[in-house]
């Protein structure tokens, strides 16, 4: 009796529970997450009105002018709205550069025969990704300083006697940037290739050995085209998130020497708002990077539906 | 006549052999030299704060310089490190119960077909992971909501994470039903059977989301800089900044009193630097090799989702 209750609630789920006891139990339940949801993702989203006012702290919206797009317009004319966008678009671009780096680590590592060689790279390889960059920042000046590590082994070894200030460096901010996030996210963008490569069908590599091919032209064409399809989902991800340059990276490293160069939108933004205190343009440069990165990813996703098939959504 | 026909093929597996281990030599080669490079730092951090801090200031490389204990007593007895400290555990174990109670419960809510509008309720929330009101937005509603120099800033805002509520509902919805369905004809009702059958049996997801939680609150900082000045709800990672940056009256009191003269003699700031990075670093360090392998499960299951 039970079973076939069971069975026959399964097969026909109530349509419309609407008017059920049951439903609105549940109908009550839920919306107080959704009222949550509501509070801290979509009421700030009123805040986009700020732009289209003359907003001063102190002042109720009320009681400041409305003054339409002119903030957009102002973007325009502002003259440090291009090298916010260089900054960012650079260090972006540079990131997706090194993209095939961890691709190249997770081949490396998949080639590694002894079980716990590969579990020490992998274990220590990922350790970066879970620290904070406040943490990063505290282990870069560590080594990277005047008075830090490398400069001190550097000078003992005799290799150089002028200490070096990597942090402080303004022509070569990019590459020490670019690095650090490579050093912070290798171990952990190679996890997703290594399982592709896991789930490579071994008949292939059984074949190649057969028709007598080296580990390099295995690797290059077996394990390579068979990651490919991860390696261009991400790489079209990343191409959407090209205004999203990592804030609190840019946040920690900032200093007088290297801050021209690093400000990057979302950097600009805060300073904006909360360091000018210019929450009506702040807002505007903000409402700004969120249409384009929003074109931007439906863009990569119609070009994803359109080459491959299927959307990255 | 056999040995021309023989030979090709033992010199061709010479060849590989030799190519072999060469591959071998150099992968295995850079792999140690990527070991070392990630590990150093952390290892330096450690044997610094170990050493003595006198010692240690002549330099210090591959193994202590002396062996004390005395930066670590001067660190937690510094004014605000040990409130600091209990506002960073207090936010990760509390924020994580509340994420993962959130979550869950609405992810449980969310696979029962009796509800009405549920599609609308679920896209509702899942939405909420593709856009971003922005930083003033942000800024100005968490005020609004008196959320300034609030503990409750520290969880509220992460209490229900779009991304997780797809990974608790689809674990849930390959639940068999049928156990389900005989605690309701006993007369359980949602709650009880949320809390006696559905998320026991979730463990394994709901494990992965606690961690994902868990790493996310240690190191989150952001929300404190920009929102709470009060020094009583200060975190670990903001006290380290402020004390990487010298703006924290932490920073001042350390080198007053290095002035002045009661620690001079024993104490450097560096010394005290590291301590605190340790103390910060260690609670991840100790952890993550034993929660690895939810992190990876959680990717994955994201990227099969996502």
């Amino acid at each position: 009796m039970e079973l076939a209750h069971a069975a026959k609630k399964q097969h026909q789920p109530p349509k419309s529970g609407l008017f059920r006891k049951d439903g609105i139990k549940l109908l009550l339940m839920a919306l107080p997450f959704a009222a949550v949801a509501f509070a801290f993702s979509y009421v700030p989203l009123f805040g986009w009105i700020y732009a289209f006012f003359d907003y001063k702290p102190g002042i109720p919206l009320s009681q400041t002018p409305f003054i339409g797009l002119e903030n957009f317009r102002l973007m325009f004319d502002d003259p440090r709205m291009g090298p916010v966008l260089i900054n960012t678009l650079a260090l972006s671009l540079l990131s997706i550069a090194t993209a095939p780096i961890p691709v190249l680590f997770a081949v490396m590592v998949s080639e590694v025969r002894s079980g716990w060689f590969k579990r020490l790279v992998q274990t220590t390889s990922t350790l970066p990704h879970y620290i904070s960059w406040v943490i990063v920042y505290s282990l870069a000046f560590s080594m990277f300083s005047t008075e830090g590590a490398i400069n001190a082994i550097l000078y003992k070894l005799g290799i150089s006697d002028m200490p070096v200030n990597v942090l402080g460096n303004y022509d070569r901010v990019w590459t020490v940037q670019t690095l650090l996030l490579l050093w912070k996210s290798v171990g952990w963008s190679a996890i997703i290739y290594l399982a592709a490569i896991v789930s490579i069908d071994s008949e292939q590599y059984d074949a190649a050995k057969v028709d007598g091919a080296g580990r390099l032209r295995i690797i290059w064409h077996i394990t390579i085209p068979n990651i490919m399809p991860t390696f261009i989902v991400l790489l079209l991800l990343s191409i959407s998130n090209l205004l999203s340059a990592g804030f609190e990276q840019y946040l920690v490293f900032t200093n007088a020497i290297v801050a021209d160069r690093i400000e990057v939108l979302d950097l600009y933004v805060y300073r904006l708002g909360l360091i000018t205190g210019d929450y009506s343009y702040s807002t505007a440069v903000g409402i700004f990077k969120s249409v384009i990165s929003i074109v931007l990813l439906f863009s990569v996703n119609f070009l994803s539906k359109k080459f491959r098939g299927q959307g990255i959504v | 006549m056999s040995n021309p026909a023989s030979a090709p093929p033992v010199r061709r597996r010479r060849a590989t052999d030799w190519k072999d281990v060469a591959f071998n030599a150099c992968n295995y080669f850079f792999l140690t030299v990527l070991i070392i490079v990630t590990i150093y730092p952390f290892y330096y951090i450690l044997i610094y704060s170990i050493s003595d801090p006198i010692e240690a200031q002549k330099g210090v490389y591959l193994w202590p310089a002396g062996f004390s204990l005395e930066a670590y007593k001067t660190t937690i007895g510094l004014p605000g490190i040990r409130d600091a400290a209990i506002v960073s555990l207090g936010r990760t174990v509390i924020g994580t119960v509340i994420t993962v109670f959130c979550c869950s419960f609405f992810a449980y809510l969310i696979t029962k077909h009796e509800m009405p509008f549920r599609s609308t309720i679920y896209r509702f929330v899942l939405v909420t992971m593709y856009f971003n009101a922005g930083f003033i937005p942000w800024y100005l509603t968490m005020k609004a909501y008196g959320l300034q120099n609030s503990f409750m800033l520290y969880l509220l805002p992460s209490a229900l994470v779009g991304f997780n509520v797809i990974l608790i509902k689809t674990f849930i919805e390959q639940l068999p039903a049928s156990l389900e369905e005989s605690a309701k004809i006993d007369g359980a009702g949602y709650v009880r059977i949320f809390t006696s059958i559905v998320f026991p049996l979730s463990m394994p997801i709901i494990a992965t989301i606690a961690v994902f939680a868990a790493v996310g609150q240690w190191n989150t900082w952001f929300d404190n800089y920009f929102l709470v000045s009060d020094p009583k709800l200060q975190t670990l990672q903001l006290v380290l900044y402020n004390l990487l940056n010298q703006t924290s009256n932490l920073s001042n009191l350390t080198s007053e009193q290095l002035t002045r003269g009661d620690l001079v003699r024993t104490m450097t700031p560096q010394s005290i630097r590291m301590t605190i990075t340790m103390i910060v670093t260690l609670p991840i360090v100790l952890v993550y090799p034993l929660l690895q392998r939810y992190f990876v499960k959680g990717i994955m299951l994201g990227a099969v989702k996502g």
